[in-house]
Protein backbone atom coordinates (compact mmCIF):
# COMPACT_ATOMS: atom_id res chain seq x y z
CA UNK A 1 0.00 0.00 0.00
CA UNK A 2 0.95 3.83 -1.03
CA UNK A 3 1.63 5.58 2.22
CA UNK A 4 0.99 9.17 2.50
CA UNK A 5 4.65 9.39 3.26
CA UNK A 6 5.69 7.58 0.70
CA UNK A 7 4.19 9.84 -2.05
CA UNK A 8 4.57 13.44 -0.22
CA UNK A 9 8.59 12.53 -0.41
CA UNK A 10 8.56 11.60 -4.01
CA UNK A 11 7.58 14.48 -6.34
CA UNK A 12 7.46 12.26 -9.58
CA UNK A 13 5.09 9.87 -7.81
CA UNK A 14 3.19 12.87 -6.63
CA UNK A 15 2.56 14.10 -9.81
CA UNK A 16 1.75 10.78 -11.85
CA UNK A 17 -1.18 9.99 -9.02
CA UNK A 18 -2.45 13.53 -9.00
CA UNK A 19 -2.61 13.38 -12.67
CA UNK A 20 -4.35 9.99 -12.98
CA UNK A 21 -6.87 11.34 -10.16
CA UNK A 22 -7.32 14.58 -12.12
CA UNK A 23 -8.19 12.45 -14.83
CA UNK A 24 -10.88 10.41 -14.03
CA UNK A 25 -13.38 13.10 -13.96
CA UNK A 26 -12.45 13.84 -17.84
CA UNK A 27 -12.39 10.09 -18.77
CA UNK A 28 -15.79 9.62 -17.83
CA UNK A 29 -17.53 13.26 -18.27
CA UNK A 30 -15.53 14.18 -21.54
CA UNK A 31 -14.22 11.22 -23.67
CA UNK A 32 -17.79 9.48 -23.91
CA UNK A 33 -19.16 12.88 -25.90
CA UNK A 34 -17.17 12.23 -28.56
CA UNK A 35 -18.57 8.53 -29.28
CA UNK A 36 -22.10 10.24 -28.84
CA UNK A 37 -24.32 10.72 -31.83
CA UNK A 38 -25.85 13.84 -30.89
CA UNK A 39 -23.19 15.53 -30.31
CA UNK A 40 -20.85 14.46 -33.12
CA UNK A 41 -23.39 14.86 -36.67
CA UNK A 42 -25.39 17.94 -37.21
CA UNK A 43 -28.99 17.92 -35.88
CA UNK A 44 -30.51 18.75 -39.73
CA UNK A 45 -29.49 19.85 -42.55
CA UNK A 46 -29.69 23.58 -42.04
CA UNK A 47 -26.73 23.06 -39.62
CA UNK A 48 -24.42 24.10 -42.29
CA UNK A 49 -20.17 24.68 -41.57
CA UNK A 50 -19.73 28.39 -41.01
CA UNK A 51 -19.12 30.58 -44.74
CA UNK A 52 -16.21 32.47 -45.11
CA UNK A 53 -17.72 35.88 -44.04
CA UNK A 54 -19.74 34.38 -40.85
CA UNK A 55 -16.54 32.91 -39.89
CA UNK A 56 -14.80 36.23 -40.48
CA UNK A 57 -17.71 37.39 -37.87
CA UNK A 58 -17.14 34.64 -35.38
CA UNK A 59 -13.25 35.97 -35.23
CA UNK A 60 -14.31 39.53 -34.69
CA UNK A 61 -17.54 38.48 -32.31
CA UNK A 62 -14.12 36.53 -30.07
CA UNK A 63 -12.06 39.50 -30.66
CA UNK A 64 -14.13 41.73 -29.11
CA UNK A 65 -15.55 39.01 -26.26
CA UNK A 66 -18.68 39.35 -26.58
CA UNK A 67 -18.71 35.72 -25.44
CA UNK A 68 -17.99 37.84 -22.20
CA UNK A 69 -21.98 39.47 -21.67
CA UNK A 70 -23.70 37.16 -23.80
CA UNK A 71 -24.48 32.98 -23.93
CA UNK A 72 -25.36 30.93 -26.87
CA UNK A 73 -26.93 28.55 -24.89
CA UNK A 74 -30.99 28.82 -24.08
CA UNK A 75 -31.72 25.98 -21.76
CA UNK A 76 -34.06 23.84 -21.24
CA UNK A 77 -36.63 25.81 -19.16
CA UNK A 78 -39.94 27.72 -19.97
CA UNK A 79 -38.98 31.31 -19.15
CA UNK A 80 -36.30 30.78 -21.64
CA UNK A 81 -37.81 29.37 -24.49
CA UNK A 82 -40.82 31.95 -24.39
CA UNK A 83 -38.05 34.35 -24.52
CA UNK A 84 -35.47 33.06 -26.85
CA UNK A 85 -37.03 30.49 -28.63
CA UNK A 86 -36.29 26.20 -28.86
CA UNK A 87 -33.69 25.00 -26.56
CA UNK A 88 -30.21 24.82 -27.92
CA UNK A 89 -29.32 21.16 -28.47
CA UNK A 90 -25.89 19.50 -28.99
CA UNK A 91 -25.66 18.33 -32.44
CA UNK A 92 -26.00 22.61 -33.42
CA UNK A 93 -23.00 23.01 -32.47
CA UNK A 94 -20.84 20.38 -34.50
CA UNK A 95 -19.14 22.86 -36.85
CA UNK A 96 -18.40 25.51 -33.38
CA UNK A 97 -14.76 25.31 -32.82
CA UNK A 98 -14.68 26.64 -29.99
CA UNK A 99 -17.99 26.64 -29.56
CA UNK A 100 -19.12 30.18 -28.13
CA UNK A 101 -21.71 28.97 -25.37
CA UNK A 102 -20.42 31.51 -22.41
CA UNK A 103 -21.54 31.67 -19.04
CA UNK A 104 -22.21 34.62 -18.28
CA UNK A 105 -25.39 36.96 -19.59
CA UNK A 106 -24.71 40.73 -18.79
CA UNK A 107 -26.68 41.14 -22.16
CA UNK A 108 -29.31 38.35 -23.24
CA UNK A 109 -28.92 34.93 -24.92
CA UNK A 110 -27.85 35.01 -28.49
CA UNK A 111 -28.06 31.76 -29.88
CA UNK A 112 -31.56 32.37 -31.90
CA UNK A 113 -31.07 35.85 -32.82
CA UNK A 114 -30.73 35.21 -36.37
CA UNK A 115 -33.40 36.66 -38.45
CA UNK A 116 -34.93 38.04 -35.05
CA UNK A 117 -34.09 41.46 -35.89
CA UNK A 118 -33.12 43.14 -39.35
CA UNK A 119 -29.79 44.03 -40.47
CA UNK A 120 -30.52 47.08 -40.39
CA UNK A 121 -31.45 47.24 -36.38
CA UNK A 122 -27.87 44.89 -35.86
CA UNK A 123 -25.76 48.07 -37.52
CA UNK A 124 -27.21 50.65 -35.80
CA UNK A 125 -27.59 48.90 -32.57
CA UNK A 126 -23.54 48.00 -32.87
CA UNK A 127 -23.03 51.71 -33.96
CA UNK A 128 -24.67 52.89 -30.84
CA UNK A 129 -27.16 50.20 -29.12
CA UNK A 130 -29.32 53.50 -27.32
CA UNK A 131 -30.05 54.63 -30.54
CA UNK A 132 -32.83 51.37 -30.61
CA UNK A 133 -33.06 50.11 -26.75
CA UNK A 134 -32.45 53.51 -24.76
CA UNK A 135 -31.90 51.26 -21.28
CA UNK A 136 -29.13 49.35 -23.07
CA UNK A 137 -25.92 49.08 -21.19
CA UNK A 138 -24.02 47.33 -24.03
CA UNK A 139 -21.10 49.38 -25.03
CA UNK A 140 -21.04 50.73 -28.55
CA UNK A 141 -19.20 49.64 -31.11
CA UNK A 142 -18.48 51.98 -33.77
CA UNK A 143 -15.13 50.84 -34.60
CA UNK A 144 -16.17 47.71 -36.49
CA UNK A 145 -17.55 49.81 -39.78
CA UNK A 146 -13.99 49.32 -41.20
CA UNK A 147 -12.36 47.16 -43.83
CA UNK A 148 -12.29 43.39 -42.72
CA UNK A 149 -9.13 42.11 -43.07
CA UNK A 150 -8.36 38.39 -43.22
CA UNK A 151 -5.61 37.92 -45.55
CA UNK A 152 -5.65 34.10 -43.83
CA UNK A 153 -9.13 33.13 -43.85
CA UNK A 154 -8.53 30.21 -45.90
CA UNK A 155 -5.98 28.86 -43.08
CA UNK A 156 -8.21 29.27 -41.28
CA UNK A 157 -11.06 27.21 -42.46
CA UNK A 158 -7.90 24.55 -43.47
CA UNK A 159 -7.50 24.34 -39.52
CA UNK A 160 -11.17 24.21 -38.71
CA UNK A 161 -10.91 21.76 -41.91
CA UNK A 162 -8.36 19.82 -39.49
CA UNK A 163 -10.67 19.14 -36.65
CA UNK A 164 -13.88 17.64 -38.43
CA UNK A 165 -15.47 20.42 -40.58
CA UNK A 166 -16.25 19.47 -43.74
CA UNK A 167 -14.69 22.48 -46.14
CA UNK A 168 -13.93 21.16 -49.70
CA UNK A 169 -10.64 22.70 -51.24
CA UNK A 170 -12.73 24.75 -53.73
CA UNK A 171 -14.71 26.32 -50.38
CA UNK A 172 -10.96 27.29 -48.96
CA UNK A 173 -9.75 28.52 -52.25
CA UNK A 174 -13.38 30.75 -52.84
CA UNK A 175 -12.77 32.33 -49.55
CA UNK A 176 -10.36 35.23 -49.97
CA UNK A 177 -12.93 36.37 -52.50
CA UNK A 178 -15.98 35.68 -50.43
CA UNK A 179 -14.64 38.51 -47.77
CA UNK A 180 -13.44 40.57 -50.34
CA UNK A 181 -15.01 44.29 -50.01
CA UNK A 182 -16.65 43.04 -46.64
CA UNK A 183 -15.88 45.51 -43.81
CA UNK A 184 -16.03 44.23 -40.01
CA UNK A 185 -19.47 45.02 -39.03
CA UNK A 186 -20.96 43.59 -41.82
CA UNK A 187 -19.30 40.18 -41.27
CA UNK A 188 -20.06 40.06 -37.98
CA UNK A 189 -23.94 40.83 -38.90
CA UNK A 190 -23.41 37.73 -40.99
CA UNK A 191 -22.78 35.64 -38.42
CA UNK A 192 -25.51 36.55 -35.80
CA UNK A 193 -28.07 36.22 -38.64
CA UNK A 194 -26.95 33.08 -38.71
CA UNK A 195 -27.01 31.85 -35.75
CA UNK A 196 -29.50 29.22 -33.99
CA UNK A 197 -31.61 29.00 -37.35
CA UNK A 198 -31.78 24.75 -37.52
CA UNK A 199 -34.75 25.41 -34.49
CA UNK A 200 -35.99 28.50 -35.13
CA UNK A 201 -39.01 27.03 -36.65
CA UNK A 202 -39.74 24.78 -33.98
CA UNK A 203 -41.78 25.61 -30.80
CA UNK B 1 -34.19 14.71 -36.24
CA UNK B 2 -34.54 12.56 -32.89
CA UNK B 3 -34.59 14.42 -29.63
CA UNK B 4 -35.77 12.18 -27.69
CA UNK B 5 -32.68 10.00 -27.24
CA UNK B 6 -30.41 11.18 -24.83
CA UNK B 7 -27.76 8.72 -24.27
CA UNK B 8 -27.09 7.48 -27.83
CA UNK B 9 -23.26 6.03 -28.11
CA UNK B 10 -22.10 4.44 -30.88
CA UNK B 11 -21.75 1.42 -29.49
CA UNK B 12 -22.47 -0.42 -25.92
CA UNK B 13 -18.82 0.03 -25.11
CA UNK B 14 -19.01 3.20 -24.09
CA UNK B 15 -22.24 2.52 -21.90
CA UNK B 16 -19.98 0.18 -20.18
CA UNK B 17 -16.46 2.31 -19.62
CA UNK B 18 -19.14 5.42 -18.14
CA UNK B 19 -20.68 2.74 -15.73
CA UNK B 20 -17.37 1.13 -14.56
CA UNK B 21 -15.37 4.53 -14.32
CA UNK B 22 -18.29 6.00 -12.15
CA UNK B 23 -18.72 3.01 -9.92
CA UNK B 24 -14.75 2.17 -9.59
CA UNK B 25 -14.79 5.88 -8.21
CA UNK B 26 -17.29 5.62 -5.88
CA UNK B 27 -16.16 2.49 -4.39
CA UNK B 28 -12.86 3.08 -4.24
CA UNK B 29 -13.40 6.50 -2.41
CA UNK B 30 -15.67 4.46 0.14
CA UNK B 31 -12.61 1.33 0.34
CA UNK B 32 -9.82 4.06 0.53
CA UNK B 33 -11.85 5.92 3.78
CA UNK B 34 -12.18 2.37 4.72
CA UNK B 35 -8.27 1.77 4.68
CA UNK B 36 -7.46 4.98 6.07
CA UNK B 37 -9.48 4.14 8.89
CA UNK B 38 -7.50 0.98 9.74
CA UNK B 39 -4.13 2.76 9.18
CA UNK B 40 -2.45 3.45 12.57
CA UNK B 41 -2.80 7.17 14.07
CA UNK B 42 -1.47 8.15 17.27
CA UNK B 43 -3.90 10.62 19.30
CA UNK B 44 -1.76 13.67 20.50
CA UNK B 45 1.04 12.82 18.49
CA UNK B 46 2.96 14.08 15.52
CA UNK B 47 3.73 12.03 12.42
CA UNK B 48 7.26 12.67 12.87
CA UNK B 49 7.92 14.88 9.92
CA UNK B 50 9.25 18.63 10.18
CA UNK B 51 8.67 20.80 7.05
CA UNK B 52 9.91 24.50 6.84
CA UNK B 53 12.13 24.45 10.27
CA UNK B 54 9.14 23.70 12.65
CA UNK B 55 6.06 22.59 11.16
CA UNK B 56 5.11 19.59 12.32
CA UNK B 57 1.52 17.77 11.72
CA UNK B 58 -0.45 15.81 14.38
CA UNK B 59 -1.28 11.91 13.85
CA UNK B 60 -4.82 12.21 14.81
CA UNK B 61 -7.56 9.74 13.96
CA UNK B 62 -10.34 11.51 11.51
CA UNK B 63 -12.82 13.45 13.31
CA UNK B 64 -16.48 10.81 13.53
CA UNK B 65 -18.15 13.68 12.31
CA UNK B 66 -16.28 14.13 8.34
CA UNK B 67 -15.98 10.14 8.44
CA UNK B 68 -19.85 9.44 8.44
CA UNK B 69 -20.10 12.29 6.68
CA UNK B 70 -18.04 10.83 3.84
CA UNK B 71 -19.68 7.34 3.93
CA UNK B 72 -22.70 9.24 3.51
CA UNK B 73 -21.94 10.74 0.69
CA UNK B 74 -20.88 7.38 -0.94
CA UNK B 75 -24.34 5.76 -0.07
CA UNK B 76 -25.94 9.16 -1.50
CA UNK B 77 -24.10 8.42 -4.77
CA UNK B 78 -24.88 5.16 -5.15
CA UNK B 79 -28.71 5.81 -4.43
CA UNK B 80 -29.13 8.66 -6.85
CA UNK B 81 -26.93 7.01 -9.65
CA UNK B 82 -29.83 4.25 -9.10
CA UNK B 83 -32.88 6.56 -9.29
CA UNK B 84 -31.77 9.25 -11.81
CA UNK B 85 -29.45 8.57 -15.17
CA UNK B 86 -25.67 8.76 -14.70
CA UNK B 87 -24.63 5.89 -15.24
CA UNK B 88 -24.09 5.08 -19.32
CA UNK B 89 -27.40 3.85 -20.89
CA UNK B 90 -29.48 3.30 -18.01
CA UNK B 91 -32.18 6.00 -17.25
CA UNK B 92 -32.42 5.65 -13.45
CA UNK B 93 -35.65 4.19 -11.98
CA UNK B 94 -37.39 7.74 -11.85
CA UNK B 95 -37.48 8.11 -15.31
CA UNK B 96 -36.56 11.29 -15.17
CA UNK B 97 -35.17 13.27 -18.00
CA UNK B 98 -34.07 17.02 -18.56
CA UNK B 99 -36.39 16.99 -21.39
CA UNK B 100 -39.42 15.58 -19.77
CA UNK B 101 -39.08 18.19 -16.74
CA UNK B 102 -39.07 20.42 -19.01
CA UNK B 103 -42.41 19.36 -21.01
CA UNK B 104 -43.94 19.27 -17.65
CA UNK B 105 -43.19 22.82 -16.66
CA UNK B 106 -44.62 23.41 -20.27
CA UNK B 107 -47.82 21.97 -20.11
CA UNK B 108 -48.90 23.28 -16.47
CA UNK B 109 -47.96 26.42 -17.74
CA UNK B 110 -50.12 25.79 -21.20
CA UNK B 111 -52.84 24.70 -18.23
CA UNK B 112 -52.83 27.89 -16.34
CA UNK B 113 -52.88 29.99 -18.49
CA UNK B 114 -53.81 28.60 -22.06
CA UNK B 115 -57.44 29.06 -20.96
CA UNK B 116 -56.90 32.77 -20.68
CA UNK B 117 -54.92 33.07 -24.67
CA UNK B 118 -58.01 30.84 -25.76
CA UNK B 119 -60.77 33.23 -24.43
CA UNK B 120 -58.95 35.65 -26.25
CA UNK B 121 -58.49 34.18 -29.29
CA UNK B 122 -62.01 33.45 -30.14
CA UNK B 123 -62.59 37.43 -29.73
CA UNK B 124 -62.76 39.89 -32.81
CA UNK B 125 -59.27 41.82 -32.65
CA UNK B 126 -61.45 45.31 -32.31
CA UNK B 127 -63.00 43.58 -28.77
CA UNK B 128 -59.71 42.35 -27.90
CA UNK B 129 -58.00 45.86 -27.99
CA UNK B 130 -60.88 47.40 -25.75
CA UNK B 131 -60.41 45.14 -22.81
CA UNK B 132 -57.84 45.68 -20.19
CA UNK B 133 -56.37 42.47 -19.28
CA UNK B 134 -55.28 41.08 -22.89
CA UNK B 135 -54.15 45.28 -23.09
CA UNK B 136 -51.96 44.06 -20.11
CA UNK B 137 -50.99 41.49 -21.45
CA UNK B 138 -50.18 42.21 -24.88
CA UNK B 139 -47.97 45.46 -23.84
CA UNK B 140 -45.65 42.56 -21.97
CA UNK B 141 -45.22 40.94 -25.07
CA UNK B 142 -44.84 44.05 -26.88
CA UNK B 143 -41.89 44.65 -24.48
CA UNK B 144 -40.13 41.38 -24.94
CA UNK B 145 -40.67 40.93 -28.52
CA UNK B 146 -41.39 43.92 -30.20
CA UNK B 147 -39.81 46.84 -28.49
CA UNK B 148 -36.01 46.51 -29.48
CA UNK B 149 -36.80 48.07 -32.72
CA UNK B 150 -40.24 49.87 -32.26
CA UNK B 151 -39.65 51.11 -28.63
CA UNK B 152 -41.06 50.30 -25.52
CA UNK B 153 -43.83 53.33 -26.14
CA UNK B 154 -44.23 52.13 -29.83
CA UNK B 155 -42.78 55.05 -30.95
CA UNK B 156 -40.26 53.90 -32.92
CA UNK B 157 -37.02 55.20 -34.17
CA UNK B 158 -35.41 56.41 -36.97
CA UNK B 159 -35.81 53.55 -39.38
CA UNK B 160 -38.33 51.67 -37.27
CA UNK B 161 -41.81 52.83 -37.78
CA UNK B 162 -43.99 54.34 -35.36
CA UNK B 163 -46.96 51.86 -34.04
CA UNK B 164 -48.94 54.65 -32.29
CA UNK B 165 -49.52 57.01 -34.74
CA UNK B 166 -52.03 57.13 -37.94
CA UNK B 167 -49.85 56.11 -40.35
CA UNK B 168 -49.26 52.58 -42.02
CA UNK B 169 -47.25 51.12 -44.57
CA UNK B 170 -48.34 48.06 -44.78
CA UNK B 171 -52.34 48.69 -43.30
CA UNK B 172 -54.00 49.22 -40.42
CA UNK B 173 -56.96 46.76 -40.18
CA UNK B 174 -56.78 44.29 -38.19
CA UNK B 175 -55.99 41.62 -40.65
CA UNK B 176 -52.65 43.50 -42.09
CA UNK B 177 -51.43 44.27 -38.48
CA UNK B 178 -51.67 40.39 -38.35
CA UNK B 179 -50.13 39.59 -41.18
CA UNK B 180 -47.26 42.51 -40.56
CA UNK B 181 -46.55 40.48 -37.05
CA UNK B 182 -47.22 36.53 -38.44
CA UNK B 183 -45.72 37.06 -41.59
CA UNK B 184 -43.15 39.75 -41.94
CA UNK B 185 -42.82 42.28 -43.86
CA UNK B 186 -40.13 43.31 -46.71
CA UNK B 187 -39.00 46.83 -47.85
CA UNK B 188 -37.04 47.93 -50.48
CA UNK B 189 -36.33 51.06 -51.80
CA UNK B 190 -34.02 50.82 -54.40
CA UNK B 191 -30.84 52.85 -54.72
CA UNK B 192 -31.87 56.10 -57.44
CA UNK B 193 -35.65 54.83 -57.90
CA UNK B 194 -35.62 53.06 -61.24
CA UNK B 195 -33.15 55.66 -63.08
CA UNK B 196 -29.93 54.10 -62.12
CA UNK B 197 -28.18 56.72 -64.32
CA UNK B 198 -29.55 59.86 -61.99
CA UNK B 199 -26.37 61.97 -61.25
CA UNK B 200 -25.84 64.10 -57.98
CA UNK B 201 -27.31 67.35 -58.56
CA UNK B 202 -30.82 65.77 -60.26
CA UNK B 203 -30.89 63.62 -56.82
CA UNK B 204 -30.03 67.08 -54.93
CA UNK B 205 -33.24 68.36 -57.07
CA UNK B 206 -35.31 65.06 -56.33
CA UNK B 207 -34.69 65.70 -52.62
CA UNK B 208 -35.76 69.55 -52.89
CA UNK B 209 -38.83 68.75 -54.69
CA UNK B 210 -39.80 65.59 -52.03
CA UNK B 211 -39.36 68.41 -49.04
CA UNK B 212 -41.63 71.05 -51.02
CA UNK B 213 -44.03 67.85 -51.08
CA UNK B 214 -44.83 68.44 -46.94
CA UNK B 215 -44.24 72.14 -47.61
CA UNK B 216 -40.99 72.09 -46.30
CA UNK B 217 -38.21 74.60 -47.71
CA UNK B 218 -36.57 73.97 -50.45
CA UNK B 219 -34.82 75.37 -53.71
CA UNK B 220 -37.53 76.51 -55.94
CA UNK B 221 -35.46 76.00 -59.40
CA UNK B 222 -34.56 72.37 -57.85
CA UNK B 223 -38.27 71.94 -57.16
CA UNK B 224 -39.23 72.43 -61.02
CA UNK B 225 -36.61 70.36 -61.68
CA UNK B 226 -37.00 67.54 -59.26
CA UNK B 227 -40.82 66.99 -60.26
CA UNK B 228 -40.04 66.17 -63.92
CA UNK B 229 -37.58 63.39 -62.72
CA UNK B 230 -40.01 62.33 -59.88
CA UNK B 231 -42.19 61.39 -62.64
CA UNK B 232 -39.79 59.55 -64.30
CA UNK B 233 -37.74 57.86 -60.49
CA UNK B 234 -40.23 57.71 -58.25
CA UNK B 235 -44.02 57.69 -59.61
CA UNK B 236 -43.91 54.40 -60.08
CA UNK B 237 -43.86 53.61 -56.29
CA UNK B 238 -44.81 56.40 -54.85
CA UNK B 239 -47.48 57.68 -56.91
CA UNK B 240 -47.56 60.52 -59.37
CA UNK B 241 -48.68 63.37 -56.62
CA UNK B 242 -46.17 61.30 -54.14
CA UNK B 243 -48.89 60.04 -51.98
CA UNK B 244 -47.52 56.85 -52.39
CA UNK B 245 -49.63 52.70 -52.58
CA UNK B 246 -49.98 50.92 -49.54
CA UNK B 247 -47.30 48.45 -49.14
CA UNK B 248 -45.55 49.45 -52.37
CA UNK B 249 -44.19 52.97 -51.57
CA UNK B 250 -44.79 55.17 -48.54
CA UNK B 251 -46.38 58.90 -48.93
CA UNK B 252 -43.71 61.48 -49.31
CA UNK B 253 -46.13 64.17 -49.06
CA UNK B 254 -47.30 64.08 -45.28
CA UNK B 255 -45.08 64.83 -42.15
CA UNK B 256 -44.01 61.41 -40.95
CA UNK B 257 -39.97 60.86 -42.12
CA UNK B 258 -39.14 57.37 -41.43
CA UNK B 259 -35.32 58.05 -42.44
CA UNK B 260 -35.56 61.65 -41.65
CA UNK B 261 -36.72 65.00 -43.60
CA UNK B 262 -33.23 66.60 -44.04
CA UNK B 263 -32.03 67.30 -47.53
CA UNK B 264 -28.54 65.16 -46.67
CA UNK B 265 -30.51 62.28 -45.25
CA UNK B 266 -33.29 62.32 -48.37
CA UNK B 267 -29.98 62.46 -50.53
CA UNK B 268 -28.43 59.49 -48.03
CA UNK B 269 -31.85 57.52 -49.16
CA UNK B 270 -32.19 58.61 -52.71
CA UNK B 271 -28.47 57.36 -53.15
CA UNK B 272 -28.15 54.24 -51.47
CA UNK B 273 -31.95 53.32 -51.14
CA UNK B 274 -33.27 51.75 -48.25
CA UNK B 275 -33.55 48.03 -47.24
CA UNK B 276 -35.87 46.87 -44.10
CA UNK B 277 -37.24 44.06 -42.93
CA UNK B 278 -40.14 43.48 -40.29
CA UNK B 279 -39.41 39.54 -39.37
CA UNK B 280 -41.81 36.90 -39.14
CA UNK B 281 -42.77 36.19 -36.01
CA UNK B 282 -45.92 33.72 -36.58
CA UNK B 283 -44.17 30.27 -35.89
CA UNK B 284 -42.22 31.46 -32.79
CA UNK B 285 -44.99 33.06 -31.13
CA UNK B 286 -47.30 31.10 -31.99
CA UNK B 287 -51.45 32.42 -32.80
CA UNK B 288 -52.37 32.93 -29.39
CA UNK B 289 -50.07 35.38 -28.82
CA UNK B 290 -50.02 37.27 -32.64
CA UNK B 291 -53.47 37.79 -31.73
CA UNK B 292 -53.07 39.54 -28.58
CA UNK B 293 -50.41 41.30 -29.76
CA UNK B 294 -52.58 42.28 -33.19
CA UNK B 295 -54.51 43.44 -30.78
CA UNK B 296 -52.25 45.73 -28.71
CA UNK B 297 -50.62 47.11 -31.41
CA UNK B 298 -53.98 48.04 -33.13
CA UNK B 299 -55.63 49.65 -29.80
CA UNK B 300 -52.49 51.77 -29.59
CA UNK B 301 -54.79 55.09 -31.14
CA UNK B 302 -53.88 53.86 -34.87
CA UNK B 303 -55.72 51.08 -35.62
CA UNK B 304 -58.36 51.27 -39.02
CA UNK B 305 -61.51 51.06 -38.08
CA UNK B 306 -62.88 49.85 -41.02
CA UNK B 307 -61.32 46.96 -43.49
CA UNK B 308 -61.15 50.17 -45.49
CA UNK B 309 -59.60 50.00 -49.36
CA UNK B 310 -55.83 50.16 -49.35
CA UNK B 311 -55.39 53.67 -49.91
CA UNK B 312 -57.51 55.32 -46.72
CA UNK B 313 -54.80 54.99 -44.38
CA UNK B 314 -53.01 58.01 -46.49
CA UNK B 315 -56.52 59.65 -45.59
CA UNK B 316 -55.44 60.57 -41.82
CA UNK B 317 -51.44 60.82 -42.13
CA UNK B 318 -49.14 59.04 -43.25
CA UNK B 319 -45.34 58.44 -44.22
CA UNK B 320 -42.94 59.69 -46.75
CA UNK B 321 -38.85 58.93 -47.22
CA UNK B 322 -38.26 55.98 -48.76
CA UNK B 323 -40.23 52.76 -47.92
CA UNK B 324 -39.62 50.84 -44.60
CA UNK B 325 -42.07 48.03 -43.41
CA UNK B 326 -44.54 49.27 -40.44
CA UNK B 327 -46.95 46.86 -38.54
Amino acid sequence: MLSHDKIERSVPLLIVLTIFTVAFGGLVEIVPLFFQKSTTTPLNNLVKPYDPVRLAGRDIYIREGCYNCHSQMIRPFRAETERYGHYSVAGEFVYDHPFQWGSKRTGPDLHRVGGRYSDQWHYTHLMNPRDVVPESNMPAYPWLDRPLKEPNIGAKMAALRAVGVPYTDKDIADAPKAVEGKTEIQALIAYLQGMGLALKQTR
Amino acid sequence: MDLKNTSDFVSGFWSMYVIVITLVSVLGCGVFLLLQDKAKTNAGNTTGHVWDENLEEYNNPLPNWWRWMFYITVVFALVYLALYPGLGNMAGSFGWTMRGQYEGEMKKADEQYGPIFKKFQSQDIRAVAANSEAKEMGQRLFLTYCAQCHGSDARGAKGFPNLADQDWLFGGTPAQIQESIAKGRDAAMPAKGIKPDLNGDQIKDLANYVRSMSGLAADSIRIQRGKELFAVACAACHGPDGKGMLGVGPNLADKTWLYGSSESEIVETITKGRINRMPAFGEFLGDAKVHLLTAYVYGLGGGVKEDAPAAAPAATAAEPSPVAEKK
